[in-house]
């Protein structure tokens, strides 16, 4: 009794002392629990915040209800300067993080701030890049593509949902780099969103579309599109089952969508482990393989130091990627 | 036909009980939220989101309470626009140009049933079409190319000057100024930053919750601080009743804004502030001889609210029979079928038949359901104004704020939305219409990012821009939507050399 008395009094004099909530040494608890997705309602990060919140509290892993916060803007950036100015030490937020913010992480685009200013926590899963065709499309495999491409880069219309520089357009660029054409010299074009590509190519506006997996999957089920190549290291469960990986075909082209969190960089290490934890056992749970697929998301491995380290060599490689297609910003 | 079987397994569906409750809360939800400036069907059905999840409903429950958040607010939507002059959404804009003048005669509550009858006609007509025709005007949807929208923009630009009474220099100059705005951000073709000035918090972008709220809410504040007496006083009395023959005089202007409204609506890169701001045009340029429009005309109140209604039904097309999002609100609405597990797209038809049929049919009880809510609540609604203004108006403004700030978390969207309004009170006391920069904003936007698409699928070649029948034909129009008033004066002043020019002060 008088023990554990003492205890928490040392516990709430350490709280007052470091003026946040008791982040004590083992045990941390989350309080206020806060996940921030920075883009607006109905995103990836949207979905990876809600899922992740949603099922932290279904599987009783996080006590407290996880709030999610949209902070739109500039694919994190917005949402990584609030948290390193404002935030820095707050334990009870982690922030929606995808491979679409490290290309933009790596040009520069997120101020000041790089992949050394957060600590990673984890992976929930990724998404792989695929390239897609209407299904009446003059390319039959990737090999097809790839020769058109080299005679003349500018032949075959692509668009997706991002700007020339995103992740989308990324796919684009690697696939022509490994056809030994100009990223440059590419006819991409943009859209608001993979919906609105998806909708071009079945319009026949533009003939290939370098999007992701699970955006294309209802259209692949139901025979509208063709999908020339799977940018994963290895071919993909379910409806993908029959399509070639774009290495099968001589392509060393890879492309991985991972989905994960960061915290702010002051947060306590007990406070990091606590989330690092919580990640792992939601996705050790038997429960978690359907709702990991209910977020367009196949299975992939990778918390706390692994992560950390994932970050940080895929943030050099798409610095090295994005000088090498002249595209990094003065800095 | 296959349709009514389908239909029918549909009805079975949205009457049972549970989903019969579902689609009136969410259309009391909806209205209530539409009825908010600065908290839209968005954000409220992301909010609503973990609450589906945590009672466990189904799938098809839960799609049709969160499609009933939808259809819902573009019923509230109105009720802010039209008794307030502050519009919450993009579409709304176009109602306060004769809902608020009637609400000022005292007939806000005439304003308020014509907006509901049109709404409900617009939704009502728009599920009809949609029960019949989605699969093949999906189709042909997907066919409008980058350079049709660049025409379809541009025709509705063009039309800005009917739009806005006045000056015609300084609706110009405002329409430029939106578009201006619309600039600043991450440049969506080559990603690079404009008028950003070196901040993160710009890099998005300016929102449109944000300019609305501040250009018009913000804005009437100060007006108000000007003379308080005054402006409570003015908008007090009851006019007369909405009456049949106002209702009938609607109902060509209902029929072609839905026309218009659904048509627009379809296409996966158009939205709704397009289809209001056509069918408004459309409805006073028809009805030119009158002179009413911008006055407080019920046509020019039921134009946009039927088109908005229409649209929203139409955005829900390519959704259900592509999987692809015409807007945000439905991309929401389908990574809600996301974490059911079920896949958007051509199949949901097939594979899911309760979820696409239950929602359908749920959108027909639906608005039965919103009209009969709606109308007798009109009143209600109207004797808001009784609320002294000194009391109104700022708790409209706080709810607003805490709207916008739960929606980006960002003081920066709040002092931006001070800014606007004080911009706003400027540009009032100058005289500039505040419409034109709105609607100049929203469709910049849209217009740039196609132009551009359509230039970097014909490298650099503007001729894509004439390349189809459908842009040929928006060409032609926008010609003449553009030189219509110049020939209008011309004739007019071949009949009667010394009229001047009607211009009534605006």
């Amino acid at each position: 009794m008088l023990p554990s008395l003492l205890r928490s009094a040392c516990l709430a004099a350490l709280a007052l002392a470091a003026s946040i909530p008791p982040a004590g040494a083992q045990g941390f608890t989350p309080q206020n629990p806060e996940c921030i997705a920075p883009a607006a309602p109905g995103g990836g990060f949207d979905l990876t915040c809600r899922t992740t919140a949603r099922l932290l509290n279904e599987y009783g892993i996080v006590g407290p209800a996880i709030r999610t916060q949209n902070m739109p803007g500039g694919i994190g950036a917005v949402a990584m300067n609030q948290v390193l100015a404002q935030r820095r030490n707050d334990p009870n937020v982690i922030v929606a993080v995808s491979t679409g913010s490290w290309v933009n992480l790596a040009q520069g685009r997120f101020g000041r701030w790089t992949e050394n200013d957060v600590r990673w926590v984890g992976a929930i899963g990724a998404d792989f890049g695929v390239i897609a065709v209407r299904k009446d499309s003059r390319f039959q495999n990737l090999s097809e593509l790839m020769a058109a491409l080299k005679a003349d880069p500018g032949s075959v219309p692509m668009g997706a949902g991002g700007a020339v520089g995103s992740q989308d357009w990324t796919k684009a660029a690697l696939v022509a780099k490994g056809a030994g054409a100009d990223p440059r010299k590419l006819r991409y074009v943009p859209f608001e969103g993979g919906g609105q590509a998806m909708a071009a190519l079945l319009g026949g506006h533009i003939q290939v579309f370098p999007g992701d997996a699970s955006e294309v999957q209802g259209q692949l089920q139901a025979g509208e599109i063709r999908l020339l190549a799977v940018l994963s290291p290895n071919r993909l469960p379910g409806p993908f089952a029959d399509i070639p990986t774009a290495r099968e075909q001589g392509a060393e082209v890879e492309w991985t969508i991972v989905r994960g969190f960061y915290m702010p960089p002051g947060a306590s290490d007990a406070a990091y482990e606590f989330w690092v934890d919580a990640l792992r056992r939601m996705q050790a749970d038997p429960r978690y393989a359907e709702a990991r697929s209910g977020a367009g998301l196949f299975e992939y491995n990778s918390l706390g130091e692994a992560f950390t380290a994932l970050a940080k060599q895929r943030t050099g490689e798409y610095r090295t990627l994005a000088r090498e297609v002249g595209l990094v910003q003065q800095q | 036909m296959d349709a009514f079987g389908h239909l029918a397994g549909g009805f079975a569906v949205a009457l049972a009980p549970l989903n019969l409750l579902l689609a009136l809360c969410g259309s009391v939800a909806g209205t209530a939220i539409g009825a908010l400036p600065g908290l839209g069907p968005l954000n409220a059905i992301a909010l609503l989101l973990p609450l589906v999840f945590a009672l466990k409903l189904p799938p098809e429950s839960a799609l049709i309470l969160l499609a009933a958040v939808y259809y819902g607010s573009g019923y509230g939507g109105r009720i802010a626009a039209i008794l307030l002059n502050m519009p919450g959404e993009p579409a709304a804009v176009l109602t306060t140009l004769d809902g608020h003048p009637m609400a000022r005669a005292g007939r806000g509550g005439a304003a308020l049933a014509i907006s509901g009858i049109g709404s409900f006609a617009g939704a009502t007509l728009s599920v009809v079409l949609l029960t019949f025709l989605s699969v093949p005007l999906s189709r042909a949807a997907v066919g409008f190319s980058p350079a049709d929208y660049v025409a379809l923009i541009g025709f509705a630009l063009s039309l800005l000057g009917a739009v806005a009474a006045g000056n015609a220099a300084k609706t110009w100059a405002a329409a430029c100024l939106g578009l201006l705005l619309a600039m600043v951000g991450i440049d969506g073709g080559t990603g690079v930053e404009r008028f950003t000035f070196g901040t993160v918090e710009l890099l998005g972008g300016i929102d449109f919750t944000v300019l609305a709220i501040g250009l018009f809410a913000v804005s009437e504040i100060l007006l108000l601080l000007e003379s308080p007496v005054a402006a409570a006083a003015s908008h007090l009395g009851h006019g007369a009743r909405l009456t049949l023959a106002e209702i009938r005089r609607c109902v060509p202007t209902m029929l072609r804004s839905t026309g218009i409204g659904f048509v627009i609506g379809v296409l996966p890169g158009a939205g709704a502030s397009i289809a209001a701001a056509l069918s408004y045009s459309t409805e006073k340029r028809l009805n030119e001889r009158d002179g009413t429009f911008g006055r407080g005309d019920v046509r020019g109140v039921a134009a946009p609210e039927t088109a908005d209604n229409a649209a929203q039904i139409g955005n829900m097309v390519p959704m259900l029979a592509l999987g692809i999002p015409g807007s945000g609100t439905t991309a929401v609405l389908l990574g809600a079928l996301l974490m059911y597990n079920i896949t958007p797209g051509p199949l949901l038809f097939t594979q899911r038949p309760e979820v696409a049929w239950g929602l359908i049919a749920s959108m027909y009880v639906g608005n039965v359901m919103l009209l009969v809510l709606n109308l007798p609540l009109v009143g209600l609604f109207a004797r808001l104004l009784m609320v002294p203004a000194w009391a109104l108006y700022p708790l409209v403004i706080a709810l607003s704020f805490a709207g916008v700030y739960a929606a980006s978390n960002s003081s920066t969207d709040l002092l931006l939305a001070v800014g606007f309004g004080v911009a706003g009170w400027m540009f009032r006391k100058l005289g500039v219409p505040l419409v034109p920069i709105v609607l100049g904003f929203v469709l910049g936007r849209l217009l740039e990012d196609n132009l551009r698409r359509a230039l970097s699928l014909s490298d650099g070649d503007p001729m894509i821009l004439l390349a189809s029948p459908v842009s040929v034909v928006l060409w032609a129009l926008t010609l003449t939507a553009i030189l219509w008033p110049v020939i209008g004066l011309w004739k007019a002043r071949g009949a009667a050399p010394g009229a001047p020019p009607g211009c009534p002060p605006g």
